[in-house]
Formats: structure tokens, sequence, C-alpha cells
């Protein structure tokens, strides 16, 4: 195995794959992924259902079979990987930067790249997060647990399901358990609106009859040993429980699907500044973390739903990180900073430097709640360069805004870029 | 001509979930609007006629290092055959390998239509 490399990826998801691929193809040559899991494909190898790559290949395929196109890639490319390999530190000193890794067959070995990609990934927020009061009783999974033992092991978590929180995996999930015989009784959200994609409930939830309450949450689970039920009741708009309106469920299940969060724990260990609305590292236009040199790209940079969004980011990063490894990037002379307003929670970059844009910039951003007929305005500093109707912005759905290069280099003393919802007609 | 029908569906094609508004005139014709891509109008106009799905499950792989393959409908299928289809793929299993999108099913419940594996297993 190769001790020094020019690029290091951490986690052979669909991001870590998609950024070997594009700085292989931009010219780069000592290329390593190192992925834990017993093979490549990420979170991608549980989710089968279909709806991955249509605007990337054209063609509507499952989760395993998007990653197999980009495993052909990296295989085809010869790209090296290693498998079970656990990256359990980085550190950077002066352009070096050391990545220290674990394995059965070579136990703790450190490795010296020029760049790294971090693409690990995100995890599922834990019960824990959510404060249910009582026992800890068998039956409670988080959907992408029970994803991976439906989907990957062929064992059923239970016969009667509740689902908490309508983010997509739950949605999924409670299709996938419908069909291979379960009564999922409902989905619970204790948000007004779903934190899931609209395909979602229609495929998944109204197919199927099962029905979603908005605005409802669990406030007790019934059950020593087991799950015998849960009781549900109304949230007001304070998402406190409203008395008088509990309602028991008898079931032996419960999915929490309540959303994902980066898993960043690498990156806080390196020194990498973090966005706290994103839980993930702030960048550049070049998707540079602020350690100079580490790049992050698809989950663990913002979480994503489309993972088109996820290959293309992580495109982007893997041929920044080829720029950086091959040395001679351009200065960095003219910084602008994005802010958001309005409604607008975050925006990926938060920094733009003007000369290492090629010809456009995706900026990608969420909203904070749901906006009907509104403007979606850019604003060059105090200038309005793009306006554009919406007719519905929701805080599920990530957005994404195309920046050119020769507009930008209209405004000389750029400093700000806004970007801002609207309301005004 | 009068308009007769105003509908609004979300194409489930692909995340995206572009709200889609049909109209239905009196000559049997649809107006559709709201897609981004031609998939929505097909979509809208199968949704309103004969509604269909993909049908994504596991099949029981016998001697392999994961004990289920993951399959889906090559194509679309009706809606209604979509509960007929799951129950055909429990009762059957398969031995590797499998190469991905190899047959697993010819015909799945008389639709017509494969049943292919999505994965390969060695
Ligand atoms: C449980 C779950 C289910 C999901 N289901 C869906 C879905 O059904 N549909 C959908 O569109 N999106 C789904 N998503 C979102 C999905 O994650 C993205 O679309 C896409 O897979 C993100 O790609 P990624 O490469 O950033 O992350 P991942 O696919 O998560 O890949 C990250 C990889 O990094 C590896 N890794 C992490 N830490 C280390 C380390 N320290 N050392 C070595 N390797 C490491 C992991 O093993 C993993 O393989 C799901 C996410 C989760 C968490
Ligand atoms: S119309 Fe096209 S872009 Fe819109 S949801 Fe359907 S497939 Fe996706």
């Amino acid at each position: 195995m190769d001790k020094r490399v020019d690029i290091l990826i951490v986690g052979g998801g669909p991001a870590g794959l998609a950024a070997a691929v594009a700085a292989k193809k931009s010219g780069a040559d000592r290329i390593l992924i190192l992925e834990r899991d017993e093979e490549l494909g990420g979170i991608l190898n549980q989710c089968i259902h279909n709806g991955f790559g249509l605007h990337t290949f054209k063609e509507e395929l499952t989760g395993p079979e998007y990653a197999s196109r980009y495993i052909w890639q990296v295989e085809e490319l010869g790209i090296p990987y290693l498998l079970q390999t656990i990256v359990i530190d980085i550190s950077a000193s002066e352009a070096v930067k050391l990545v220290t890794a674990i394995n059965k067959e070579n136990g703790i070995f450190t490795i010296e790249a020029k760049a790294v990609v971090l693409a690990m990934g995100c995890r599922e927020r834990s019960r824990g997060a959510l404060n249910i009061p009582g026992y800890r009783p068998a039956g409670i999974y988080s959907a992408g647990t029970a994803q991976r033992y439906v989907n990957m092991e062929g064992r059923m978590p239970g016969k009667e399901v509740v689902v908490l929180g309508s983010g997509d995996i739950g949605l999924i999930m409670a299709r996938r358990m419908t069909l291979e015989g379960a009564k999922v009784k409902m989905v619970a959200e204790l948000m007004p609106y779903s934190g899931g994609l609209k395909r979602n409930i229609v495929q998944c939830l109204e197919d199927y009859g099962i029905p979603l309450k908005l605005s409802h949450t669990v406030i007790d689970i019934d059950g020593r040993e087991r799950v015998k039920g849960v009781t549900v009741a109304e949230a007001d708009e304070n998402r406190k429980p409203i008395p008088g309106t509990e309602e028991y469920i008898s079931c032996d299940t419960l999915l929490l699907s309540c959303g994902l969060i980066p898993e960043n724990e690498l990156s806080v260990g390196l020194g990498v500044s973090l966005n706290p609305v994103t839980a993930g590292p702030v960048v550049n236009e070049s998707l540079e973390t602020s350690v100079e040199g580490v790049f992050a790209c698809g989950n663990v940079l913002h979480v994503h739903d489309l993972v088109d969004y996820v290959s293309e980011e992580a495109c982007s990063a893997g041929e920044h990180a080829a720029a950086y490894a091959r040395g001679g990037r351009p200065a960095e002379e003219h910084k602008v900073t994005l802010k958001c307003a309005g409604g607008v929670r975050y925006t990926v970059p938060s920094l733009i430097c003007v000369e290492r844009i090629d010809k456009e910039q995706v900026v990608r951003f969420r909203v904070g709640s749901v906006y009907k007929d509104v403007f979606l305005t850019v604003y060059y500093n105090n200038t309005v360069v793009i306006k554009q109707k919406k007719r519905v912005l929701l805080p599920g759905e990530m957005e994404q805004i195309k920046l050119k290069k020769v507009e930008m280099e209209k405004f000389p003393d750029l400093k700000t870029i806004t970007v801002a919802i609207e309301r005004e007609g | 001509m009068a308009s007769m029908d105003k509908k609004e569906l979300i194409c489930i094609c692909c995340p995206i979930g572009c709200v889609i508004t049909v109209t239905s005139h009196e000559d049997g014709t649809l107006d559709v609007k709201g897609n981004s891509c031609k998939r929505g109008e097909e979509y809208a106009n199968k949704e309103l006629t004969a509604p269909t799905r993909i049908v994504t499950t596991t099949v029981r792989v016998r001697g392999a290092s994961r004990p289920v393959v993951p399959v889906k409908t090559k194509c679309d299928i009706p809606k209604d055959k979509v509960m007929e289809c799951i129950k055909a793929l429990k009762e059957i299993e398969v031995t590797p390998p499998i190469r991905l999108g190899e047959t697993i099913v010819a015909n799945v419940a008389d639709t017509g239509v494969d049943i292919v594996a999505t994965k390969a297993v060695e």
C-alpha cells in the first residue's frame, strides 16, 4: 500500500466515489478511498427503491444501481480503495495531511496526503435527541436501521408499526414494511409540514392509505420488554402536546425518522470550522473547509435529499482537490461573503473567491419554513441581480441557484452576495 | 373549448416532485402544466387514465453473504397489480451468482413485465 497519496478520500459512498472519479479525470494520479463498510456505495446499498439519478443518467435507478454506475467507473479508472478500513484521525501539518486509519490487515497505519476529501455522510438523529420519557423497550428503531434490516439482512423489525417523524427514510420504510406484510398505523410529524419529499408522501403513504398526522407527536411509549403501544397527541404551535388530544395506538414497533446529522467528529478533530445551521463544515467556492487542502462534499457537508446533487457537488470537490494537489491555484484576491436573508437558513458555500470560480458557481440552500408565491432574490452588494418567482419552497427540499462569474466580475467591489426570500408582488 | 376539470398532481418520477396541473377538456384531451420535463407529462397522463408504479423489493437468496437481493420491475406495472407482484416474489428463492439486471421472474403477475436484480451477488 502506498503510504503517500495526492488525494485521500474518506468514505466510499456516492460522494466519495464521485469525488474520486472527478479527481482522476482532471488529472490527479495517486488517489485512495478508505471505506469502513464491507462494500463501496454507502447508504445507497440499503436504499433499494427507485428514483435515483434521473437527471444524471436519464434513467430512473434504484440506490444500488446508481452506486454501481460509480463503482464501475472507480474500477475502470483503476482507483485504489480499501474496505473495512476506518479512518480514526486526520491532522494537518503545513501542507501535509496525516490520515490515520485502522483495518484487520494492517492494524493502525498513517497515510500522508496532499489533499483530503471528507465524504463520511451522515447519521440519523437518535431517540436520545427526542426526549421521550419512559423505559427503553425493544421495538424502537431508527428508520435507517430498519431499512438495513429489511433490505440487506432480510428480517422484519415488527408487525404493527407507528412511524414518528416524516423524513424520507421514514416514509419509504412505511411503504416497505407495508409491502412486507406489516400494518403501518400512522406517521406522526411534530411539525405542521412534512420533512420528506412530496413524491414520497404520494407514493409511500397515500398509495397505501397510511395516515400522515401533522402537528402530532408521540408522548408516551407503553411496554417494558417490548413496545406494546404508543400515545400520540396533537401539538400546538409551540410544539407542546395539547391536553385532551391523546390517543393510544397499539403497536409492536416504533420507527424514528427524525432527520439526519452530518458525521463530523473527524472534521472537528482536524480543526475544521462547522456551520451551526448545517452541522457541516464551512466551505468556500472550492468546497474547501477552513483547513487548506481539506474538502468536503455530500451529506457530511449538508444533508441532501437528491443523490444527483451529491454527485454533482462531489465532482466539484474532487476537481478542486485535484487542482490543489497539482498546485498553482490562482491566489485568493477577491473574497466575497455569502449571506442569507428572509427565511434562507444557510448557503453552501458561504465564501467565494471569484478568481477560483470556473464559469459559474452553484449555491445550494434550504429555507426555514413553507413559502408560497415568493421571490428568490440574489443581491450583489445592494443590487438585485437575480429575481425568480417560486411557487413553493419547502424546508424538506434543497434549492440551488447558479451564479455566473461574468456577472460577478461586473462588480469590482463585490463584498457580499445575499440570497433572500422576499414576499412582495 | 370549455375547460371541464382541473386537477393538481405531484409528479413522483423524480425527487424534484413538480406540482402538475392537468386540465381535462371536453373532447377528452388533457392539458398538462407545471412539469419540468417530459416524464412529468407522461406521468400525469397515466395517473389520470391508468396509474402505474415501479415496484422495488427483495427476493430471498440461498447461500450468499447476504440473505436477500434487491429487485425491481423492469418498468412500471398497473398500480392494482403491486400486491400480487409482491406476493409472487415472496414465494421464490434464487441462488448466486446473480448479475445486475438479470431477470429473476419473467412476466410477473401476468403484467408482461420482468423482475430484474438491481445488485450483483457473487
Ligand atoms: C439511513 C439513511 C438512509 C437514507 N435513505 C435515503 C433514501 O432512501 N433516498 C435518498 O435519496 N437518500 C437517502 N439518504 C440520503 C443519502 O445519504 C444521500 O442521498 C447519499 O447517499 C449521501 O452520500 P454520501 O456519500 O454523502 O454519504 P453515505 O452514502 O452515507 O456514504 C458515506 C460513507 O462514508 C463511510 N464512512 C463514514 N465514516 C467513515 C470513516 N471514519 N472511515 C471510513 N469510512 C467512513 C460510510 O461507511 C459510508 O459508506 C439516506 C441517508 C441515511 C443516513
Ligand atoms: S416533471 Fe420531470 S423534473 Fe418534475 S418531478 Fe417529474 S420527472 Fe422530476
